[in-house]
């Protein structure tokens, strides 16, 4: 069996690459006081994430407990003004039930700024000396949960970038691995092929169906489905323009549909519904590209394969981030953000299968404690805005 | 794979070529073995047959169907908007957007 050579042992179970502190917002007005607590307890000892918003919101909460109780967690501090409509204390209960220390500051209840950022402190240095008893265990490649998504993409991405990372899928995917791929709405054209890999029929219509809402919510919004600018890239078709997203999914059979924040029962290959339900409420689905990546980070990716053309340089909070360049004019340019340059491929100098067999030895590598690039230039962005899901079906998941 | 080769082919399966280098018209190229004189320049993104492709043939890109040719073309054709054409009928999509379906 593949190695990867041991991961953070967390009391519910689960198998962590990194051994993160959060410090979390629960809304913007408790901000200031988060990021405080984080630059003032010292570089690598916490990081930090929050949600904005006042008003209540269900999709928040259960990402939130995803992203709390994720492997790579090992402890939180949860920073509350007081009055915001966040669910602290369930939040709370959800991070304590999965054996993990959680400790809650009401900035309206501690004496306000100084004091809640004095006591913050405080209560980071206890979380870090906790998260560094952590003990370690063995952890093999079919442990691990891979999500991949692409940004700044252009004419190149569909074409190096993408397929190599679907080879590495299939490998990963082979040695039991869990990979996850999304956004439903750039693969519009793509059901059918996607229905014919799905495990089940019952699960291809489920696939069917999150497309087509795709294309009924983005219809909704407005969006343009095929510009001029693709024709003279060398797209023809719709189904091509989209198949260029899709070829990161790889070969391997379509093993189930999630939700933002659900995890994977089983290793295989894993489709992400990212589109809200019911009637367009709260804008895009995603505002930007690390929205996406918060959502695989929620459904367990222990790191994330982000295929770019034009050229991104962002990591994330929680979960490393591997960049993987599609054009290698961008590289030449920004070869200090990249981690693998798949552009070789257009250069001739190498095939998608070795970019592909690269980009698994990056994973094997950054899963084993390697920084990825982005890790080590300091880049931890992180979004969370509002949502709505209705729970998926049974037949979206494959039996255990 | 050639070292040299300015054209990729993406998925065992496919059907078609896609230009990674400039090529100008003119200029000699190898498709699936066969010598081509490109009869226009080809940019990076595009597509060229890799065998003779009959009309209403399906055309596959990464291993996936990305439409049907309505006129045959041989190896080393540029395959685009004025041979190949979508399959792909989403009446979810004419529907929402008010369109007739056809």
């Amino acid at each position: 069996m593949p190695k990867l050579s041991e991961g953070y042992k967390r009391a519910d179970g689960g198998l962590g690459i990194r051994n993160e502190v959060l410090v979390i917002y629960l809304v913007e007005c408790a901000h200031h006081v988060a990021r405080r607590i984080v630059e003032e307890s010292g570089k690598g000892n916490s990081q930090l994430i929050g949600f904005p918003g006042c008003f209540p919101n269900e999709y928040a909460l259960k990402i939130m407990k995803g992203l709390t109780t994720h492997p790579n967690t090992a402890g939180a501090l949860l920073v509350s003004l007081g009055c915001e409509a966040f669910n602290r204390e369930e939040l709370a209960k959800t991070i304590e039930a999965s054996g993990r220390p959680v400790e809650t500051l009401v900035i309206q209840e501690n004496g306000g700024t100084l004091e809640t950022i004095r006591r913050g402190k405080e209560a980071v240095a206890r979380l870090r000396e906790t998260a560094d008893k952590t003990a370690k265990a063995p952890m093999n490649i079919s442990d691990l949960v891979v999500g991949t998504i692409c940004g700044g993409s252009d004419g190149t991405s569909g074409i190096s970038a993408n397929p190599a990372v679907g080879r590495c899928f299939d490998e990963l995917v082979k040695q039991g691995s869990a990979c996850i791929f999304e956004e439903t709405g750039e693969l519009i054209g793509c059901e059918q092929i996607m229905k014919e890999r799905a495990v089940t029929p019952e699960l291809g219509d489920q696939i069917v169906s999150s497309v087509n809402k795709a294309a009924d919510y983005y219809t909704v919004l407005g969006y343009g489905s095929f510009a001029p600018g693709n024709a003279e890239g060398g797209l023809t078709t719709l189904e091509e323009k989209s198949i260029g997203a899709y070829s990161k999914s790889g070969d391997s059979p379509i093993s189930g549909l999630i939700k933002p924040g659900d995890i994977p029962p089983t290793g295989g290959l894993y489709l992400m519904d990212v589109i809200p339900d019911g009637e367009v409420r709260f804008g895009f689905p995603n505002i930007s590209d690390n929205a996406e990546i918060v959502e695989m980070i929620a459904s367990g990716a222990h790191l994330i394969l982000f295929t770019t053309g034009r050229g991104s340089v962002v990591g994330s909070a929680i979960s490393p981030v591997i960049k993987v360049c599609a054009n290698p004019e961008t590289y030449a340019k920004l070869s200090h953000d990249m981690d693998v340059n798949a552009g070789r491929i257009l250069l001739g100098e190498a095939d998608i299968d070795e970019v592909g067999q690269e980009i698994f030895d990056h994973v094997d590598a950054v899963a084993s404690g390697r920084p990825s690039v982005s890790e080590e230039l300091g880049h931890q962005e992180f979004i969370l805005t509002y949502k709505s899901f209705e729970p998926i079906g049974p037949s979206c998941l494959p039996t255990r | 794979m050639s070292a040299k080769s300015k054209f990729i082919l993406l998925h065992p399966k496919d059907n078609v070529f896609v230009c990674t280098t400039f090529c100008k018209s003119g200029e000699k190229v190898s498709i699936s073995g066969n010598d081509i004189i490109l009869d226009k320049d080809i940019t990076v993104g595009h597509k060229v047959a890799g065998s003779t492709l009959a009309a209403g043939e399906k055309v596959f890109k990464c291993g996936a169907p990305i439409g049907s040719m309505i006129e045959a073309v041989n190896c080393g054709d540029h395959v685009h908007m004025h041979n190949l054409k979508s399959d792909y009928l989403a009446s979810h999509l004419r529907t929402a957007t008010g369109e007739q379906d056809a």
